[in-house]
C-alpha cells in the first residue's frame, strides 16, 4: 500500500484469537470490539483533511437531461468539487453482467433516484446543501412501469437491444402431457429491500502513486475494483480496497453504489473523501430484490403425483442489469421446487423497466418462486382434498432426482426428512385471553386491537430449494494466504483473504479451520483487501464452502511445508517421516506421529522461519445451460430447508402475529453451530418480512416510502421464537461436508407463512407482502 | 441559528414573544427528524425540555393537569388509573426510546392526525392550557386541531399543560398499524364512557385532516348502553357504534393504507373499544 | 455554540457546534465516539441508543443544544478496564452479535432494561426492545443473551 497511514479506526488485523476449532460454537474474534462499540464501520472512519460528499439525484423515473448547471454549487463556500458524468476518465458505464449503467446519469434518467451529480465539501451539510442548488433541467418522459407492458414488444425500448434482459426457457422430459387435475394460479411478488443496517459508506484516499485507496463496505472487493479500475481509468494494481467494518449486505452491496464516486471526488481533490449514505439515500443507492409475477399450472394424477409443472415467470429488473440475468436463470431452474415432475416448461423473463434496479438479494430468485410453487402445492393439496405434508412427501426430491434442467442432485436431498420432522414437532399452546392476557402477544401487540376477538390460528408449512455458489460455468474461486510462525516463542497463524465479512461469521471461521488445520492457538486475522487474490462475492451462501475451502488448501499446504522440513531437519530421528507425511499431525503446537509421539514443539522447529502458502479453491466445475431448452449442469450444491409457520390472525382487522417459526435445514456439517442458527433464524426474520411487512412501494415509477418510518422490517415483537432442527447429511463435494446456510432459510419462511394466514382466514392471498387490506378485502 | 434554553416558563414566553418565529423544542422526537432531514432550518430553537413545570403532573380533583414535557413513559406508569385512555394510546407511542423523550404538548404541537394522545383527549374532553407574555387560555381540544398539521395557536404562544378529566368510566384505545410495535397509526380509535354524566367520547386518529369526533356514534352509545343494569354490549350495539364511528372517518388512500381498510377496521376497532370500555365501566362501579 | 456535558464520566467541552446539530453527530463526528451508530437519524432504528441523564433515548433525536450539561452514557463506557459489562459479555456468548451494527444500541437498551426489571418476562423484553431493530439475528440470539444477561446479573447482585 503507497498510503502508509491507515484512517482514524481502521484495522488492519483482528487480533483477538480465535479460539475452538471446527463444530465448536466460537466467539466471534471481533465480537468483542463489536460489544465495545470500538469496531470500525465504514462510517466510523475519519482521516486528516478530509471531505464529505453528496450525490444529487434524480426526483424523475424518466426523463432526459437537458442541462446540467453546477455553478450554483461551486460558488458554496466550502465546496471543493462538483463533478458529473463530464468528469469520468474512464468507462462511463459499469454492471456486474452487463455493462448498461452510468457512474453519473447522462443523456436520460432511467429510474427515479440515479445519480447525476456528485460534490465534495468540508462538511457534510455544506456538501448536502451544494447538491441541491445543482440546477438541471429535466424534458420529464413517460417512464415503462410494468414488466409484463415492457417485454410484449409495445412498449419504448430502455436500452438498446431491447428490454428483455435475459429470457431463460427450460423444456424438461415429455412435453404436453396430460394430467387428471390441474391447477392454475398467478402470484405476485412485491419488492423487497436488503435494508442492511449499516448504511453506504466509504472512504476514498488518493495516494501519491497516483493510485488510490478505499476503505469501505462491499461484498466483492475485486469485482468493485475492476469497475472502478475502468471507471477510473487506472491500472487494477493502483486501485486498492480495504474491507471496512460492513454492518450487514444481504445482496444489496453487490453492486457499487458510492465507490466509484469517492473515488472520483477523492482524484479530483487530492484529499480523502468520505461519504455516508442517509437511509432515505440507501433506498435509492442500492438494487432491491425483483418483485415478479409468476403464472403457474401443474397437472397432477389423482393420487397426487406431479406430472408437469408449467411456468411463466416475469420479473421486473429495473433500470439496469445489475445480476438480473443470475437472477433469472434461478428463478427459472428453481421453479419446479424441490419435488420431483415428469415435465416442465419454463419461461423465465426479467426485464428493463425505469423501477429501481433490482439485483441481488438474498434468495436469488429462488424467493420468488418459492412463494408461487409453495403456493400452488397448496392449492393442489386443496383440489385433492389432501394433507399438504402428504402432498408434498409424495412429490419430494431424493439423492439423484433430475433438476428441471436435467442436473442429478448428486448429494442428499432430506426433502422428505424436512417435511417429516416440521410436522413432528410440537406445536405452540394457543394464545390465552382469559385472565390476565397481555396484548403484548395478540395480534397487534401493544396497539390492543384485539382481546381475543376476530383470531384464528393458522399453521402452514413449505420447502425449499437453493443452489450454493455461482452457476452456469462461472469460474468461481476464493484464495487465501496462510502464514505460521513463531511470535514470542508461540506458534501463530495468520489468514489473510480477500472476503467480506458482513456480519456472517467467515472471520470466525477461518480462525477455526486454521486452528483445526496446524493445531495452533493463535489465529490471527487479517482484514481483507486487495492485497491477495479474489475471494468472489460474499453472496450464492458461498463464502464458507469457497473461501473456507482456500484457507483448508493453504493451510494443508502449509502444513505439508511444515512437515518437509521436519524431515529435512529431523528426518534421521524420525525416518517414518520421509515416507509418510501424511501418518503426522500438528497438534496443540506440536507435531505428533501416528502413534502420538511428539517429534518436536513447533517453536522448536520453526523457530525464524516462515512459511506461507497462497492458494486458490474451486467448487467442481458447473456449465451453461442451453438457451434453447435450459439443460446444463450449472449448479455446484444445493440447499434444502423447510419451515412451518405458526400464525395468530385478527381476520376483522386483518393483523398478523406470527406466533412461531419452526424450521428445519440440511447445513451438510454445522462448522459453528451457534453461527449456522443465527443465519436461519435472521434468514427466517428476512421471509418474514417479505410475507407481511416488507415492500418498496413504487408508484408510477417513484419510490413512495423509502424511509424506516413506511419500510418496516421485524422488530423483535414481530419476530416469534424460532425452533429449529439442524440436519448435517455431509456432501462429499464440499470441504467438510458444510453446505451453504445463508439463504436456504429466506425461502421457504415466505411461503410458510402466508400458507398459516391462509389456512386461519380461508383466503387465497396471492401476493406477498400480505396486507390487512387483503385479508379484509378492502384493497 | 440561535438556541435558547430557558429554565423557567416566564423566561421562555418572553423569549417566544421576542422571538415568534421560534421553533419549539420539548422531546425533539418530532422536530430533530425535520431538523435531520433538512425540512426545517428555524433561525431559532427555544428548547422547553429545562422547565421544571412543564415535565410535572399535579391531581386537580376531578381533572389531571398534565404538564405538556411529561413523557409518555411516565404517563402510562404514573396516570393508568386516571388516565387509562390516554395511558394505553401512550404505550402504543413508537418505542421506548420514543416514549422517554415526546410528551403531549409535542404531539399537539405537531398535530398530525395520526398522534396517538389527540382521541383520548377528545374522548376525555381535555382542555389545552396555552400561554403567552399577554397571559393564557384553555382551548377546548375540540377547537384545538385545524387541519393536517395545523393547530390554533397564535405564534407567540405555548403550550404548557392539558387539563384532562379523571376517568368517570371505563376507556379504551386502539390503534391499526401493520408492524405489531414501533408503527404510526393507520388508524385509531379512543373511547371514555362517563358513568356519572351517562355519555361517551370518542376521538378518531389517522382517518381525516385532523383527529375527529364521532358525534353520532356517542349520542347511540349513550342512548343504548344499558346504564341501569349494565347488560352487556350486544354484537349489533358494536356493529352499529362502529358503523357510526366508520362513517364519521374522513380518510384517503395512501401509502399506510387504503380509505376502504380505514374505514373498515375503524369500524372493528371501535366497536370492541365500546365492548371493553363497558366491561371495565361496570367493573369500576362494582368495585 | 460551546457545548460542555460529561460523557462516560467525562467533562467535555466543544466549540462550534451548531446547537440544532444531532447528539449523535457530536459524539460521532465532534468527540469520536462513533459506537452509538446512525441507520436511520429519525428514531426508528435505536442503534444510537445512549442514556442521557439516566433516560435511555435515540441520540439521533436530541438537539446538541439540548445536552448542556447533561450526564451521557455511551456504548464505549459500559466495559470496566479488563472486563466486559455482563450484558456486553452475555451478547458475546449468546451469539447475539452478527454484523453488529445494531449491537451497541441493543447493548444500552438491555442494560436500561435490567436496571429497571431484573427479571424480565420474554414478553417485557421484546416490548422494551423493539424500538432497536436487527436486521441480521431474527432476535432469537439477542433474547437469549438478555436472558441471560439477566441471570448472571442476579447472581452477582449487581441489583
Ligand atoms: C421513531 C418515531 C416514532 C414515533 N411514533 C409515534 C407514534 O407511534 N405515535 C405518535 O403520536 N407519535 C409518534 N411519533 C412522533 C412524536 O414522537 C410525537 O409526536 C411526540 O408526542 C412529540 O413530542 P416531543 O416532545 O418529542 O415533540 P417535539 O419534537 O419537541 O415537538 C413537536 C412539535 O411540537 C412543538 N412543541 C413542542 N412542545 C411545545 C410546547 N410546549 N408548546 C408549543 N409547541 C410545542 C414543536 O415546536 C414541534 O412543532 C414518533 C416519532 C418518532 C421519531
Ligand atoms: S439512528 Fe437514531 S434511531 Fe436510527
Ligand atoms: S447484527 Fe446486524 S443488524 Fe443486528
Amino acid at each position: 500500500m503507497s498510503n502508509s497511514t491507515l484512517p482514524t479506526k481502521q484495522r488492519d488485523h483482528i487480533e483477538a484469537p480465535v479460539l475452538g476449532g471446527l463444530g465448536e460454537s466460537v466467539a466471534r474474534p471481533d465480537g468483542t470490539l463489536k460489544v465495545t462499540g470500538d469496531f470500525a464501520y465504514s462510517s466510523d472512519l475519519w482521516a486528516d483533511g478530509m471531505l464529505w460528499a453528496s450525490t444529487l439525484r434524480s426526483p424523475h423515473p424518466h426523463a432526459r437531461i437537458k442541462s446540467i448547471n453546477i455553478a450554483p454549487a461551486l460558488k458554496i463556500n466550502g465546496v471543493s468539487a462538483v463533478l458529473t458524468h463530464d468528469d469520468v476518465p474512464g468507462s462511463k458505464l459499469f454492471g456486474l453482467e452487463i455493462v448498461d449503467q452510468p457512474v453519473l446519469a447522462f443523456d436520460t434518467i432511467k429510474y427515479h433516484g440515479e445519480a447525476i451529480a456528485i460534490v465534495a465539501a468540508d462538511h457534510p451539510e455544506t456538501a448536502k446543501r451544494a447538491a441541491q442548488a445543482i440546477v438541471v433541467e429535466y424534458e420529464i418522459l413517460e417512464p415503462v412501469v410494468d414488466a409484463d407492458y415492457a417485454i410484449s414488444g409495445k412498449a419504448p425500448i430502455i436500452h438498446v437491444g431491447g428490454n428483455i434482459t435475459r429470457h431463460v426457457p427450460i423444456i424438461f422430459g415429455p412435453q404436453n402431457l396430460k394430467a387428471d387435475v390441474v391447477v392454475k394460479g398467478e402470484y405476485e411478488v412485491g419488492m423487497q429491500d436488503q435494508a442492511p443496517l449499516g448504511p453506504e459508506s466509504g472512504l476514498a484516499i488518493p495516494a501519491d502513486d497516483g493510485g488510490i485507496d478505499l476503505y469501505l463496505s462491499t461484498q466483492w472487493l475485486h469485482v468493485d475494483r475492476g469497475q472502478l479500475a475502468t471507471v477510473l481509468g487506472l491500472p487494477p494494481e493502483k486501485v486498492r480496497l480495504t474491507l471496512a467494518g460492513v454492518g450487514g449486505a444481504f445482496g444489496a452491496r453487490e453492486d457499487m453504489s458510492m465507490q466509484a464516486h469517492i473515488a472520483l471526488l477523492a482524484m479530483r481533490t487530492g484529499k480523502p473523501v468520505k461519504i455516508v449514505y442517509s437511509r432515505e439515500e440507501s433506498f435509492f443507492g442500492h438494487v432491491h430484490r425483483h418483485p415478479g409475477k409468476l403464472r403457474y399450472e401443474h397437472g397432477v394424477t389423482k393420487e397426487g403425483k406431479l406430472v408437469y409443472v408449467k411456468a411463466n415467470i416475469v420479473l421486473d429488473g429495473g433500470a439496469y442489469a445489475s445480476s438480473s440475468p443470475a437472477v433469472c436463470a434461478n428463478a427459472a431452474c428453481f421453479a419446479v421446487g424441490p419435488y420431483e415432475v415428469e415435465s416442465a416448461t419454463i419461461d423465465a423473463y426479467v426485464a428493463y423497466t425505469n423501477n429501481p434496479p433490482c439485483g441481488a438479494m438474498r434468495g436469488f430468485g429462488a424467493v420468488q418462486t418459492g412463494f408461487a410453487y409453495e403456493s400452488q402445492m397448496d392449492k393442489i393439496a386443496e383440489t385433492l382434498g389432501m394433507d399438504p405434508i402428504e402432498l408434498r412427501l409424495k412429490n419430494a426430491m431424493v439423492r439423484n432426482s433430475l433438476m428441471p434442467t436435467g442436473q442429478p442432485v448428486d448429494s442428499a436431498a432430506p426433502v422428505a426428512e424436512i417435511l417429516e420432522k416440521l410436522r413432528d414437532m410440537p406445536l405452540p399452546p394457543l394464545t390465552t385471553t382469559t385472565d390476565g392476557f397481555d396484548v403484548i402477544e395478540l395480534p397487534g401487540g401493544a396497539s390492543n386491537v384485539t382481546h381475543g376477538e376476530g383470531v384464528r390460528r393458522g399453521i402452514g408449512y413449505a420447502v425449499g430449494i437453493k443452489n450454493i455458489g455461482f452457476s452456469e460455468g462461472f469460474d468461481d474461486y476464493s484464495t487465501a494466504k496462510v502464514r505460521l510462525q513463531i511470535i514470542n516463542g508461540e506458534p501463530v497463524v495468520e489468514v489473510h483473504t480477500a472476503a467480506a465479512e458482513v456480519g456472517q461469521g467467515l472471520v470466525t471461521l477461518k480462525g477455526q479451520i486454521a486452528r483445526t488445520e496446524l493445531g495452533v492457538q493463535r489465529v490471527v486475522i487479517r482484514v481483507s483487501d486487495t492485497q491477495v487474490g479474489s475471494a468472489g462475492s460474499t453472496s450464492a451462501s458461498r463464502q464458507s464452502y469457497v473461501t473456507g475451502g482456500a484457507v483448508m488448501t493453504a493451510c494443508r499446504a502449509v502444513r505439508d511445508e511444515v512437515l518437509l522440513y521436519a524431515m529435512e531437519k529431523l528426518g534421521h530421528l524420525h525416518p517414518h517421516l520421509l515416507h509418510f507425511r501424511a501418518n503426522y499431525k500438528m497438534i496443540n503446537g506440536e507435531i505428533r506421529d501416528g502413534e502420538d509421539h511428539l517429534v518436536s514443539s513447533l517453536a522448536d522447529l520453526v523457530k525464524d522461519r516462515v512459511f506461507e502458502c497462497t492458494r486458490e479453491y474451486r467448487h467442481r466445475p458447473t456449465t451453461p445451460i442451453d438457451p434453447i431448452t435450459g439443460q446444463g449442469l450449472p449448479h455446484a450444491q444445493f440447499a434444502f430447508a423447510g419451515h412451518r409457520a405458526v400464525v395468530d390472525v385478527d381476520i376483522e382487522t386483518g393483523m398478523v402475529k406470527v406466533i412461531e417459526m419452526a424450521t428445519v435445514q440440511d447445513v451438510g456439517k454445522a462448522l459453528n453451530p451457534q453461527a449456522v442458527e443465527g443465519q436461519i433464524e435472521g434468514g427466517t426474520a428476512q421471509g418474514l418480512g417479505l410475507a407481511i411487512l416488507e415492500e418498496i412501494l413504487v408508484v408510477n415509477g417513484k419510490v413512495k416510502n423509502p424511509s424506516f418510518t413506511d419500510y418496516l422490517i421485524p422488530t423483535v415483537l414481530d419476530m416469534p421464537p424460532v425452533r429449529s432442527i439442524i440436519l448435517e447429511y455431509a456432501d462429499e463435494h464440499a470441504p467438510y461436508g458444510l453446505r451453504g446456510v445463508g439463504e436456504a432459510p429466506t425461502i421457504s419462511s415466505t411461503p410458510a407463512v402466508v400458507a398459516a394466514i391462509r389456512q386461519a382466514t380461508g383466503l387465497a392471498l396471492t401476493r406477498v407482502p400480505v396486507r390487512p387490506e387483503h385479508i379484509t378485502s378492502t384493497i | 441559528m440561535e438556541f435558547f434554553r430557558p429554565a423557567t416558563l416566564i423566561d421562555a414566553l418572553a423569549l417566544k414573544s421576542t422571538h415568534p418565529t421560534a421553533l419549539c423544542i420539548n422531546g425533539g422526537t418530532d422536530v430533530m427528524v425535520e431538523l435531520n432531514f433538512d425540512r426545517k432550518r428555524p433561525e431559532t430553537l427555544l428548547d422547553l425540555s429545562a422547565i421544571s413545570e412543564l415535565s410535572e403532573w399535579s391531581d386537580q380533583g376531578d381533572s389531571i393537569l398534565l404538564g405538556a414535557g411529561v413523557p409518555y413513559t411516565r404517563i402510562y406508569q404514573e396516570l393508568a388509573k386516571e388516565l387509562p385512555g390516554l395511558a394505553m394510546a401512550s404505550r402504543t407511542v413508537g418505542s421506548l426510546q420514543i416514549r422517554n423523550k415526546g410528551g403531549v404538548g409535542g404531539n399537539l404541537g405537531s398535530a398530525s392526525p395520526a398522534g396517538d394522545a389527540h382521541p383520548p383527549l377528545l374522548a376525555s374532553g381535555a382542555a389545552v392550557n396555552v400561554a403567552s407574555v399577554n397571559g393564557t387560555r384553555a382551548i377546548d381540544i375540540n377547537e384545538f386541531f385545524l387541519g393536517p398539521k395545523k393547530n390554533t395557536m397564535n405564534p407567540d404562544e405555548i403550550i404548557t399543560s392539558v387539563l384532562i378529566p379523571k376517568a368517570r368510566g371505563g376507556q379504551q384505545y386502539s390503534k391499526i398499524g401493520t408492524r405489531n410495535a414501533m408503527v404510526i397509526a393507520v388508524c385509531s380509535f379512543g373511547i371514555a364512557i362517563d358513568a356519572k354524566n351517562k355519555s361517551v367520547g370518542t376521538g378518531i386518529g389517522s382517518a381525516g385532516p385532523t383527529p375527529l369526533r364521532a358525534h353520532e356514534a356517542e349520542s347511540y352509545a349513550a342512548t343504548h348502553l344499558d346504564w341501569a343494569n349494565g347488560s352487556a354490549v350486544t354484537p349489533e350495539m358494536m356493529k352499529e357504534f362502529g358503523a357510526l364511528v366508520a362513517a364519521a372517518s374522513r380518510p384517503i388512500d395512501d401509502v399506510r393504507g387504503t380509505a376502504a381498510y380505514r374505514r373498515h377496521s375503524l369500524a372493528v376497532i371501535s366497536g370492541r373499544c365500546l365492548k371493553w370500555a363497558w366491561t371495565s365501566t361496570q367493573d369500576m362501579r362494582s368495585k | 455554540m460551546r457545548l460542555t456535558c460529561t460523557v462516560n464520566g467525562k467533562v467535555e467541552t466543544i466549540d462550534d457546534v451548531w446547537p440544532g446539530e444531532s447528539l449523535l453527530y457530536v459524539l460521532r463526528e465532534r468527540m469520536g465516539l462513533p459506537g452509538a451508530k446512525n441507520a436511520c437519524e429519525q428514531g426508528e432504528c435505536g442503534s444510537c441508543s445512549v442514556h442521557l441523564d439516566g433516560i435511555l433515548v435515540c441520540a439521533c433525536l436530541v438537539a446538541a443544544g439540548q445536552v448542556e450539561g447533561a450526564e451521557i452514557k455511551t456504548v464505549e463506557g459500559l466495559a470496566g478496564a479488563t472486563d466486559l459489562h455482563p450484558v456486553q459479555q452475555a451478547y458475546l456468548d449468546a451469539g447475539a452479535v452478527q454484523c453488529g451494527f445494531c449491537t451497541p444500541g441493543l447493548i444500552v437498551a438491555t442494560v436500561d432494561l435490567l436496571e429497571k426489571n431484573a427479571d424480565p418476562s420474554d414478553s417485557e423484553i421484546r416490548e422494551a426492545l423493539a424500538g432497536n431493530l436487527c436486521r441480521c439475528t431474527g432476535y432469537s440470539k439477542i433474547l437469549d443473551a438478555v436472558r441471560l444477561a439477566a441471570v448472571r446479573l442476579e447472581g452477582a447482585g449487581k441489583h
